[in-house]
């Protein structure tokens, strides 16, 4: 088994990517729903990283 | 003489005998999107499989430490065992790991510390996988 390292930033994309699709998949009953709910999903997973990640560096200046 | 009101109806249907989705469940545990595969929701299984394994695989990769169950104070009984729950729930994929002699200690580190999460996250989006398949399964979802 070949050793990978991810950086923060790459772990936690592919974290919210999976997580997004597997909530869309169990969460909404048509297709459609779930495109919309996962794109939505991780948009807002996207945004806490970004916000998070600027108030730990403002914090710590 | 008054009727009688009809009483109200039911939030869920009646639960199904089990045979009809113990069978589902148990297919769902031990192979991710098994149980969306039996129930014929090919691609609702596909994307659900694909996930789990993926990031089980990457928290393999990243030499992710496998819970063992734990006691102790309360903090360290509820991470080691919760933890372990956690790994069981990806079925298969855990015992084939243990089977071939997986065994990373579990060292500090950033890199070792995501690959134990990820490895609890396939299980609980597993978990999640495997509500679904029951709820379809015994008619309460499409």
């Amino acid at each position: 088994m070949p050793k990978m390292t991810l950086s923060h930033f790459e772990t936690t994309l592919v974290f919210a990517l999976l997580a997004s699709v597997v909530l869309a998949v169990v969460t909404k009953r048509t297709d459609r729903d779930r495109l919309r709910y996962g794109l939505k999903s991780f948009g807002y997973f996207m945004l806490t990283v970004f916000g998070l990640s600027w108030l730990m560096y403002l914090g710590h200046r | 003489m008054s009727k009688k009101a009809a009483p109200p109806a039911p939030a869920y249907p009646p639960l199904p005998p089990i045979r009809q989705w113990l069978p589902v469940v148990v297919a769902a545990w031990l192979a991710p999107g098994a149980g969306h595969f039996l129930l014929k929701r090919r691609y609702r299984a596909a994307f659900l499989a694909g996930s789990v394994l993926l990031i089980f695989l990457l928290g393999l990769m990243m030499r992710g430490y496998l819970f063992e169950p734990m006691s102790g104070d309360l903090l360290t009984t509820i991470i080691y065992t919760g933890g372990f729950i956690g790994n069981m729930a990806t079925g298969v994929l855990y015992f084939m790991t243990k089977w071939f002699g997986y065994n990373q200690p579990d060292v500090a580190g950033h890199t070792v510390d995501y690959g134990t999460k990820f490895l609890v996250a396939a299980g609980l989006f597993n978990i999640l996988a495997i509500v679904d398949a029951f709820e379809i399964a015994t008619g309460r979802k499409d």
